[in-house]
Protein backbone atom coordinates (compact mmCIF):
# COMPACT_ATOMS: atom_id res chain seq x y z
CA UNK A 1 0.00 0.00 0.00
CA UNK A 2 2.92 2.43 1.14
CA UNK A 3 4.48 1.75 -2.18
CA UNK A 4 1.70 2.20 -4.15
CA UNK A 5 0.72 5.67 -2.38
CA UNK A 6 4.51 6.56 -3.20
CA UNK A 7 4.17 5.70 -7.13
CA UNK A 8 0.65 7.01 -7.80
CA UNK A 9 0.27 9.59 -5.13
CA UNK A 10 3.48 10.78 -4.41
CA UNK A 11 2.87 13.97 -2.79
CA UNK A 12 6.42 15.51 -3.38
CA UNK A 13 6.22 15.09 -6.92
CA UNK A 14 2.75 16.20 -6.97
CA UNK A 15 3.94 19.25 -5.38
CA UNK A 16 7.14 19.78 -7.74
CA UNK A 17 4.73 19.16 -10.59
CA UNK A 18 2.29 21.39 -9.40
CA UNK A 19 3.21 24.77 -11.50
CA UNK A 20 3.57 23.58 -14.79
CA UNK A 21 0.07 21.10 -14.39
CA UNK A 22 -1.66 24.79 -14.14
CA UNK A 23 0.35 26.48 -16.87
CA UNK A 24 -1.11 23.57 -18.39
CA UNK A 25 -4.45 23.70 -17.01
CA UNK A 26 -4.53 27.30 -18.39
CA UNK A 27 -3.70 26.31 -21.94
CA UNK A 28 -6.50 23.38 -21.85
CA UNK A 29 -8.52 26.37 -20.70
CA UNK A 30 -7.64 28.40 -23.56
CA UNK A 31 -8.23 25.78 -25.83
CA UNK A 32 -11.88 25.20 -24.45
CA UNK A 33 -12.26 29.23 -24.91
CA UNK A 34 -11.18 28.98 -28.60
CA UNK A 35 -12.85 25.36 -29.63
CA UNK A 36 -16.15 25.71 -27.82
CA UNK A 37 -17.56 29.02 -29.41
CA UNK A 38 -15.79 28.45 -33.02
CA UNK A 39 -17.10 25.42 -33.12
CA UNK A 40 -21.02 26.04 -31.77
CA UNK A 41 -20.99 29.21 -34.03
CA UNK A 42 -19.72 26.88 -36.92
CA UNK A 43 -22.66 24.31 -36.02
CA UNK A 44 -25.26 26.80 -35.76
CA UNK A 45 -24.20 27.94 -39.42
CA UNK A 46 -24.66 24.36 -40.59
CA UNK A 47 -28.10 23.91 -38.45
CA UNK A 48 -29.29 26.83 -40.34
CA UNK A 49 -28.31 25.68 -43.94
CA UNK A 50 -29.62 22.58 -43.28
CA UNK A 51 -32.95 23.85 -43.49
CA UNK A 52 -32.14 24.71 -46.51
CA UNK A 53 -34.06 21.63 -48.49
CA UNK A 54 -32.53 22.56 -52.40
CA UNK A 55 -30.67 19.24 -53.27
CA UNK A 56 -27.64 21.29 -54.35
CA UNK A 57 -26.90 22.50 -50.56
CA UNK A 58 -28.45 19.41 -48.91
CA UNK A 59 -26.45 17.02 -50.28
CA UNK A 60 -22.95 18.50 -49.93
CA UNK A 61 -23.91 19.51 -46.30
CA UNK A 62 -24.31 16.19 -45.49
CA UNK A 63 -21.41 14.90 -47.11
CA UNK A 64 -18.99 17.20 -45.10
CA UNK A 65 -20.84 16.75 -41.74
CA UNK A 66 -20.49 13.14 -42.38
CA UNK A 67 -16.88 12.94 -43.58
CA UNK A 68 -15.52 15.25 -40.27
CA UNK A 69 -17.91 12.60 -37.88
CA UNK A 70 -16.37 9.89 -39.35
CA UNK A 71 -12.80 11.50 -38.83
CA UNK A 72 -11.43 10.46 -36.22
CA UNK A 73 -10.20 13.94 -34.72
CA UNK A 74 -6.36 12.61 -33.68
CA UNK A 75 -6.00 11.69 -37.29
CA UNK A 76 -7.40 14.94 -38.45
CA UNK A 77 -5.24 16.92 -36.50
CA UNK A 78 -1.85 14.97 -37.13
CA UNK A 79 -2.87 15.63 -41.19
CA UNK A 80 -3.64 19.63 -40.75
CA UNK A 81 -0.13 19.50 -38.65
CA UNK A 82 2.20 17.04 -39.95
CA UNK A 83 0.72 16.88 -43.62
CA UNK A 84 0.06 21.02 -44.51
CA UNK A 85 3.58 22.00 -44.30
CA UNK A 86 4.57 19.81 -46.70
CA UNK A 87 2.22 21.99 -48.98
CA UNK A 88 4.50 24.98 -47.66
CA UNK A 89 1.73 26.26 -45.40
CA UNK A 90 3.54 26.83 -41.99
CA UNK A 91 0.89 26.68 -39.24
CA UNK A 92 1.59 25.89 -35.39
CA UNK A 93 0.27 23.60 -33.26
CA UNK A 94 -2.24 25.90 -31.90
CA UNK A 95 -3.77 26.93 -34.82
CA UNK A 96 -3.59 23.56 -36.43
CA UNK A 97 -5.62 21.95 -33.73
CA UNK A 98 -8.05 25.52 -33.55
CA UNK A 99 -8.80 24.33 -37.11
CA UNK A 100 -8.75 20.19 -36.36
CA UNK A 101 -11.44 21.43 -33.59
CA UNK A 102 -13.32 23.70 -35.79
CA UNK A 103 -13.96 21.38 -38.28
CA UNK A 104 -15.03 18.26 -36.63
CA UNK A 105 -17.10 20.25 -33.56
CA UNK A 106 -18.82 22.26 -36.05
CA UNK A 107 -20.17 19.71 -37.32
CA UNK A 108 -21.22 17.53 -34.30
CA UNK A 109 -22.72 20.91 -33.05
CA UNK A 110 -24.49 21.14 -36.84
CA UNK A 111 -25.98 17.56 -36.36
CA UNK A 112 -27.60 18.36 -32.88
CA UNK A 113 -28.77 21.53 -33.48
CA UNK A 114 -30.40 20.51 -36.50
CA UNK A 115 -32.21 17.92 -34.77
CA UNK A 116 -33.51 20.85 -32.22
CA UNK A 117 -34.53 22.66 -35.28
CA UNK A 118 -36.53 19.63 -36.77
CA UNK A 119 -38.09 18.86 -33.45
CA UNK A 120 -40.24 22.28 -33.47
CA UNK A 121 -43.58 21.57 -35.29
CA UNK A 122 -43.58 23.46 -38.74
CA UNK A 123 -47.04 25.21 -37.15
CA UNK A 124 -44.30 27.08 -35.30
CA UNK A 125 -43.22 28.74 -38.19
CA UNK A 126 -45.95 29.22 -40.13
CA UNK A 127 -47.84 31.02 -36.77
CA UNK A 128 -44.45 33.19 -36.06
CA UNK A 129 -44.86 34.22 -40.01
CA UNK A 130 -48.28 35.00 -39.56
CA UNK A 131 -48.06 37.15 -37.11
CA UNK A 132 -45.86 39.61 -39.67
CA UNK A 133 -42.25 38.16 -38.48
CA UNK A 134 -39.89 37.88 -41.36
CA UNK A 135 -38.45 34.26 -41.75
CA UNK A 136 -35.01 34.63 -40.28
CA UNK A 137 -36.88 37.05 -37.46
CA UNK A 138 -39.19 34.25 -36.66
CA UNK A 139 -35.88 31.90 -36.84
CA UNK A 140 -34.06 33.66 -34.38
CA UNK A 141 -36.95 34.74 -32.22
CA UNK A 142 -39.18 31.43 -31.90
CA UNK A 143 -37.97 28.26 -33.65
CA UNK A 144 -33.75 28.66 -32.34
CA UNK A 145 -34.59 29.43 -28.83
CA UNK A 146 -37.09 26.45 -28.79
CA UNK A 147 -34.56 24.20 -30.77
CA UNK A 148 -31.66 24.91 -28.28
CA UNK A 149 -34.06 24.70 -24.88
CA UNK A 150 -34.82 21.21 -26.59
CA UNK A 151 -31.43 19.57 -27.17
CA UNK A 152 -29.70 21.49 -24.47
CA UNK A 153 -28.92 17.64 -23.24
CA UNK A 154 -26.84 16.76 -26.41
CA UNK A 155 -25.34 20.55 -26.75
CA UNK A 156 -24.04 20.25 -22.78
CA UNK A 157 -23.00 16.78 -23.89
CA UNK A 158 -21.04 17.52 -26.91
CA UNK A 159 -19.02 20.48 -25.11
CA UNK A 160 -18.12 17.61 -22.41
CA UNK A 161 -16.81 16.07 -25.19
CA UNK A 162 -15.05 18.99 -27.05
CA UNK A 163 -13.21 19.61 -23.38
CA UNK A 164 -11.88 15.73 -23.07
CA UNK A 165 -10.83 15.88 -26.27
CA UNK A 166 -8.44 19.07 -26.21
CA UNK A 167 -6.35 16.27 -24.50
CA UNK A 168 -5.29 14.89 -28.27
CA UNK A 169 -3.28 18.52 -28.35
CA UNK A 170 -0.42 16.93 -26.26
CA UNK A 171 0.10 14.89 -29.63
CA UNK A 172 1.48 17.99 -31.53
CA UNK A 173 3.09 19.29 -28.39
CA UNK A 174 0.83 21.64 -27.41
CA UNK A 175 1.99 22.22 -24.03
CA UNK A 176 -1.98 21.98 -22.19
CA UNK A 177 -2.22 19.75 -19.03
CA UNK A 178 -1.75 15.82 -20.30
CA UNK A 179 1.59 16.82 -22.10
CA UNK A 180 2.80 18.88 -19.14
CA UNK A 181 1.54 16.10 -16.85
CA UNK A 182 4.06 13.63 -19.72
CA UNK A 183 6.86 16.05 -19.40
CA UNK A 184 7.06 15.96 -15.30
CA UNK A 185 6.65 12.23 -15.68
CA UNK A 186 9.58 11.70 -17.26
CA UNK A 187 11.30 14.11 -15.98
CA UNK A 188 10.74 12.55 -12.21
CA UNK A 189 10.17 8.56 -13.51
CA UNK A 190 6.80 9.16 -11.55
CA UNK A 191 3.28 8.48 -12.42
CA UNK A 192 1.73 10.97 -10.11
CA UNK A 193 1.51 14.05 -12.46
CA UNK A 194 -0.42 12.16 -14.48
CA UNK A 195 -2.95 11.40 -11.85
CA UNK A 196 -2.41 14.51 -10.39
CA UNK A 197 -3.83 15.94 -14.00
CA UNK A 198 -6.43 13.36 -14.42
CA UNK A 199 -7.72 14.47 -11.01
CA UNK A 200 -7.98 17.95 -12.28
CA UNK A 201 -10.24 16.62 -14.81
CA UNK A 202 -12.31 14.64 -13.07
CA UNK A 203 -12.86 17.53 -10.52
CA UNK A 204 -13.67 20.15 -13.35
CA UNK A 205 -15.67 18.14 -15.41
CA UNK A 206 -17.25 15.91 -12.49
CA UNK A 207 -19.97 18.53 -11.93
CA UNK A 208 -20.50 18.51 -15.47
CA UNK A 209 -21.55 14.72 -15.78
CA UNK A 210 -23.96 15.48 -12.79
CA UNK A 211 -26.02 17.92 -14.22
CA UNK A 212 -25.41 15.59 -17.46
CA UNK A 213 -27.26 12.80 -15.43
CA UNK A 214 -30.03 14.64 -14.31
CA UNK A 215 -31.08 16.54 -17.89
CA UNK A 216 -30.58 13.15 -19.46
CA UNK A 217 -33.19 11.68 -16.89
CA UNK A 218 -35.16 14.49 -17.09
CA UNK A 219 -35.74 14.27 -20.85
CA UNK A 220 -36.44 10.87 -20.81
CA UNK A 221 -39.00 11.21 -18.51
CA UNK A 222 -40.78 14.08 -20.47
CA UNK A 223 -40.85 11.09 -23.08
CA UNK B 1 5.78 21.19 -62.23
CA UNK B 2 2.59 23.19 -62.40
CA UNK B 3 0.82 23.89 -59.02
CA UNK B 4 -1.95 20.66 -59.54
CA UNK B 5 0.74 18.44 -60.32
CA UNK B 6 2.77 19.61 -57.40
CA UNK B 7 -0.14 19.17 -54.94
CA UNK B 8 -0.68 15.51 -56.44
CA UNK B 9 3.00 14.47 -56.72
CA UNK B 10 2.96 15.95 -52.70
CA UNK B 11 -0.09 14.33 -51.24
CA UNK B 12 -0.89 11.60 -53.78
CA UNK B 13 2.32 10.33 -54.85
CA UNK B 14 1.43 6.84 -56.27
CA UNK B 15 4.81 5.72 -55.65
CA UNK B 16 5.05 6.27 -52.54
CA UNK B 17 1.34 4.88 -51.78
CA UNK B 18 2.01 2.19 -53.72
CA UNK B 19 5.32 1.27 -51.26
CA UNK B 20 3.48 1.37 -47.89
CA UNK B 21 0.07 -0.15 -48.86
CA UNK B 22 0.40 -3.21 -47.21
CA UNK B 23 1.96 -1.81 -44.06
CA UNK B 24 -1.37 0.51 -43.91
CA UNK B 25 -3.05 -2.57 -44.60
CA UNK B 26 -1.91 -4.43 -41.44
CA UNK B 27 -3.05 -1.44 -39.38
CA UNK B 28 -6.23 -0.84 -40.99
CA UNK B 29 -6.80 -4.64 -40.39
CA UNK B 30 -5.12 -3.92 -36.43
CA UNK B 31 -7.51 -1.04 -35.86
CA UNK B 32 -10.56 -3.48 -37.19
CA UNK B 33 -9.62 -5.85 -34.77
CA UNK B 34 -9.24 -3.36 -31.96
CA UNK B 35 -12.39 -1.49 -32.85
CA UNK B 36 -14.01 -5.04 -32.46
CA UNK B 37 -12.87 -6.07 -29.30
CA UNK B 38 -13.89 -3.06 -27.47
CA UNK B 39 -17.43 -2.61 -28.82
CA UNK B 40 -17.88 -6.15 -27.79
CA UNK B 41 -16.25 -6.09 -24.43
CA UNK B 42 -17.29 -2.51 -23.43
CA UNK B 43 -21.21 -2.96 -24.69
CA UNK B 44 -21.17 -6.20 -22.60
CA UNK B 45 -19.96 -4.65 -19.83
CA UNK B 46 -22.04 -1.34 -19.80
CA UNK B 47 -25.22 -3.64 -20.10
CA UNK B 48 -24.33 -5.99 -17.21
CA UNK B 49 -23.92 -3.01 -14.54
CA UNK B 50 -27.24 -1.48 -16.17
CA UNK B 51 -29.26 -5.17 -15.59
CA UNK B 52 -27.59 -4.70 -11.69
CA UNK B 53 -28.09 -1.49 -11.37
CA UNK B 54 -31.55 -2.36 -11.41
CA UNK B 55 -31.73 -4.63 -9.10
CA UNK B 56 -31.38 -1.45 -7.04
CA UNK B 57 -28.83 -2.68 -3.94
CA UNK B 58 -27.65 0.58 -2.58
CA UNK B 59 -23.85 0.01 -2.18
CA UNK B 60 -23.44 -1.93 -5.15
CA UNK B 61 -25.48 1.31 -7.28
CA UNK B 62 -23.06 3.69 -5.61
CA UNK B 63 -20.52 1.90 -6.85
CA UNK B 64 -21.58 1.65 -10.50
CA UNK B 65 -22.58 5.54 -10.30
CA UNK B 66 -19.06 6.05 -9.35
CA UNK B 67 -18.00 3.94 -11.84
CA UNK B 68 -20.04 6.13 -14.70
CA UNK B 69 -19.13 9.59 -13.62
CA UNK B 70 -15.46 9.10 -13.28
CA UNK B 71 -15.16 7.34 -17.24
CA UNK B 72 -17.57 10.01 -18.34
CA UNK B 73 -15.16 13.10 -16.72
CA UNK B 74 -11.75 11.60 -17.74
CA UNK B 75 -10.82 12.24 -21.28
CA UNK B 76 -9.86 8.69 -23.14
CA UNK B 77 -6.26 9.46 -23.76
CA UNK B 78 -5.02 10.57 -20.21
CA UNK B 79 -6.57 6.85 -19.24
CA UNK B 80 -4.77 5.29 -21.92
CA UNK B 81 -1.45 7.31 -21.02
CA UNK B 82 -1.99 6.85 -17.25
CA UNK B 83 -2.36 2.91 -17.87
CA UNK B 84 0.35 2.63 -20.38
CA UNK B 85 2.99 4.72 -19.11
CA UNK B 86 1.42 4.61 -15.37
CA UNK B 87 0.90 1.10 -14.50
CA UNK B 88 4.65 -0.39 -15.50
CA UNK B 89 6.00 1.77 -12.46
CA UNK B 90 4.51 -0.39 -9.85
CA UNK B 91 2.85 -3.58 -11.24
CA UNK B 92 2.35 -5.41 -14.70
CA UNK B 93 3.55 -3.73 -18.34
CA UNK B 94 0.62 -3.76 -20.59
CA UNK B 95 0.90 -3.29 -24.19
CA UNK B 96 0.11 -0.44 -26.20
CA UNK B 97 -2.56 -2.45 -27.57
CA UNK B 98 -4.17 -3.37 -24.02
CA UNK B 99 -3.76 -0.02 -22.93
CA UNK B 100 -6.18 1.19 -25.35
CA UNK B 101 -8.71 -1.63 -25.54
CA UNK B 102 -8.99 -1.21 -21.59
CA UNK B 103 -9.27 2.51 -21.79
CA UNK B 104 -11.83 2.38 -24.36
CA UNK B 105 -13.78 -0.59 -23.11
CA UNK B 106 -13.77 1.28 -20.05
CA UNK B 107 -14.91 4.24 -21.36
CA UNK B 108 -17.50 2.63 -23.59
CA UNK B 109 -18.97 0.54 -20.67
CA UNK B 110 -19.93 3.86 -18.39
CA UNK B 111 -21.26 5.30 -21.39
CA UNK B 112 -23.68 2.32 -22.28
CA UNK B 113 -24.97 1.74 -18.93
CA UNK B 114 -25.59 5.36 -18.32
CA UNK B 115 -27.40 5.38 -22.26
CA UNK B 116 -29.34 1.86 -20.98
CA UNK B 117 -30.53 2.61 -17.59
CA UNK B 118 -32.02 5.83 -18.98
CA UNK B 119 -33.88 3.56 -21.14
CA UNK B 120 -35.12 1.53 -18.30
CA UNK B 121 -35.78 4.33 -16.42
CA UNK B 122 -38.09 5.50 -19.54
CA UNK B 123 -40.12 2.03 -19.09
CA UNK B 124 -43.32 3.76 -17.11
CA UNK B 125 -43.55 1.55 -13.60
CA UNK B 126 -47.25 0.41 -14.78
CA UNK B 127 -45.34 -1.60 -16.87
CA UNK B 128 -43.69 -3.26 -14.11
CA UNK B 129 -46.76 -3.50 -12.00
CA UNK B 130 -48.70 -5.38 -15.06
CA UNK B 131 -45.90 -7.43 -15.50
CA UNK B 132 -45.57 -8.18 -12.05
CA UNK B 133 -49.43 -9.10 -11.71
CA UNK B 134 -49.64 -11.47 -14.09
CA UNK B 135 -47.19 -13.58 -12.27
CA UNK B 136 -43.82 -13.07 -13.23
CA UNK B 137 -40.99 -12.62 -11.29
CA UNK B 138 -38.60 -9.58 -10.88
CA UNK B 139 -35.75 -11.30 -13.37
CA UNK B 140 -38.53 -12.69 -15.89
CA UNK B 141 -40.05 -9.00 -16.03
CA UNK B 142 -36.69 -7.33 -16.56
CA UNK B 143 -35.56 -10.02 -19.06
CA UNK B 144 -39.02 -10.26 -20.89
CA UNK B 145 -40.64 -7.34 -20.16
CA UNK B 146 -38.41 -4.05 -19.40
CA UNK B 147 -35.24 -4.75 -20.96
CA UNK B 148 -36.15 -5.06 -24.60
CA UNK B 149 -38.24 -1.70 -24.56
CA UNK B 150 -35.32 -0.12 -22.90
CA UNK B 151 -32.84 -1.68 -25.32
CA UNK B 152 -35.41 -0.08 -28.36
CA UNK B 153 -35.20 3.24 -26.86
CA UNK B 154 -31.22 3.30 -26.30
CA UNK B 155 -30.14 1.66 -29.89
CA UNK B 156 -29.64 5.41 -31.28
CA UNK B 157 -27.85 7.23 -28.73
CA UNK B 158 -26.02 3.61 -28.13
CA UNK B 159 -24.77 3.42 -31.85
CA UNK B 160 -23.54 6.67 -32.19
CA UNK B 161 -22.07 6.73 -28.95
CA UNK B 162 -20.52 3.68 -29.85
CA UNK B 163 -18.95 4.80 -33.27
CA UNK B 164 -17.39 7.88 -31.42
CA UNK B 165 -15.55 5.95 -28.91
CA UNK B 166 -14.07 3.27 -31.57
CA UNK B 167 -12.94 6.00 -33.38
CA UNK B 168 -10.74 6.46 -30.45
CA UNK B 169 -9.09 3.66 -31.59
CA UNK B 170 -6.59 6.12 -33.04
CA UNK B 171 -5.45 7.24 -29.74
CA UNK B 172 -3.32 3.81 -29.80
CA UNK B 173 -1.06 5.34 -31.85
CA UNK B 174 0.43 7.74 -28.73
CA UNK B 175 1.31 4.12 -27.76
CA UNK B 176 3.05 2.94 -29.90
CA UNK B 177 -0.05 0.35 -31.09
CA UNK B 178 0.54 -0.33 -35.07
CA UNK B 179 -2.67 1.09 -36.44
CA UNK B 180 -3.38 2.96 -39.07
CA UNK B 181 -2.51 6.34 -38.14
CA UNK B 182 0.84 5.29 -35.97
CA UNK B 183 1.73 3.41 -39.32
CA UNK B 184 1.11 6.29 -41.78
CA UNK B 185 3.19 8.65 -39.19
CA UNK B 186 5.99 6.82 -39.03
CA UNK B 187 6.32 6.25 -43.32
CA UNK B 188 5.95 10.10 -43.55
CA UNK B 189 8.76 10.71 -41.42
CA UNK B 190 10.56 7.70 -43.09
CA UNK B 191 9.77 8.91 -46.94
CA UNK B 192 9.17 12.66 -46.53
CA UNK B 193 6.19 12.60 -47.96
CA UNK B 194 2.63 13.09 -46.75
CA UNK B 195 1.23 10.49 -48.78
CA UNK B 196 0.95 7.73 -46.54
CA UNK B 197 -1.28 10.56 -44.20
CA UNK B 198 -3.45 10.56 -47.27
CA UNK B 199 -3.36 6.73 -47.67
CA UNK B 200 -4.29 6.91 -43.67
CA UNK B 201 -7.28 9.20 -44.13
CA UNK B 202 -8.71 7.20 -46.69
CA UNK B 203 -8.76 3.86 -44.91
CA UNK B 204 -10.68 5.90 -42.00
CA UNK B 205 -13.15 6.92 -44.50
CA UNK B 206 -13.08 3.55 -45.54
CA UNK B 207 -13.80 2.52 -41.90
CA UNK B 208 -16.42 4.78 -40.41
CA UNK B 209 -18.20 6.06 -43.34
CA UNK B 210 -20.58 3.32 -43.52
CA UNK B 211 -20.61 3.17 -40.13
CA UNK B 212 -21.37 6.73 -39.94
CA UNK B 213 -24.13 6.25 -42.50
CA UNK B 214 -25.24 3.47 -40.83
CA UNK B 215 -26.00 5.51 -37.11
CA UNK B 216 -27.63 7.71 -39.48
CA UNK B 217 -29.54 5.29 -40.78
CA UNK B 218 -30.14 3.60 -37.06
CA UNK B 219 -31.33 7.01 -35.90
CA UNK B 220 -34.64 7.55 -37.76
CA UNK B 221 -35.41 3.51 -38.68
CA UNK B 222 -35.87 3.60 -33.98
CA UNK B 223 -36.68 7.14 -33.65
CA UNK B 224 -40.32 6.96 -31.89
CA UNK B 225 -43.32 8.33 -34.08
CA UNK B 226 -44.71 10.97 -32.35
Amino acid sequence: MQEFLATFFNIEVMRAAAPILLQGLRMTVLLVLVAVPLGFAGGVVVALLSVIRHPLVRWPLVAWVDFFRAFPPLVLLVFIYAGLPFAGIEIGAFTSVAIGFFLNTSSYYGEILRAGIESIPRGQMEAARSTGLSAVQAMIWVILPQAFRNVLPDLVSNTLEVVKLTSIASVVALPELLFQARQAQSVTYNPSPIVAAALLYFLLLWPVVRLLSRLEHKAIARH
Amino acid sequence: MSAWERFVFTFFNREVMAAYLPKIVEGFILTVELALLIVISGLVLGFLLAVVRSFGIRPLNWLIVFFVDLFRALPPLVIIVLIYFGLPSFGPAPSGFVSTWLSLTLVLAAFAEEILWGGILAVPKGQWEAARSTGLGFSATLTHVVLPQALRLSIPPLTNRTIAITKGTALGSVVAVAEVLSVASGAVAFSSNPSPLTLGAIAYLVLFLPVVVFGRWVETRFAWKR
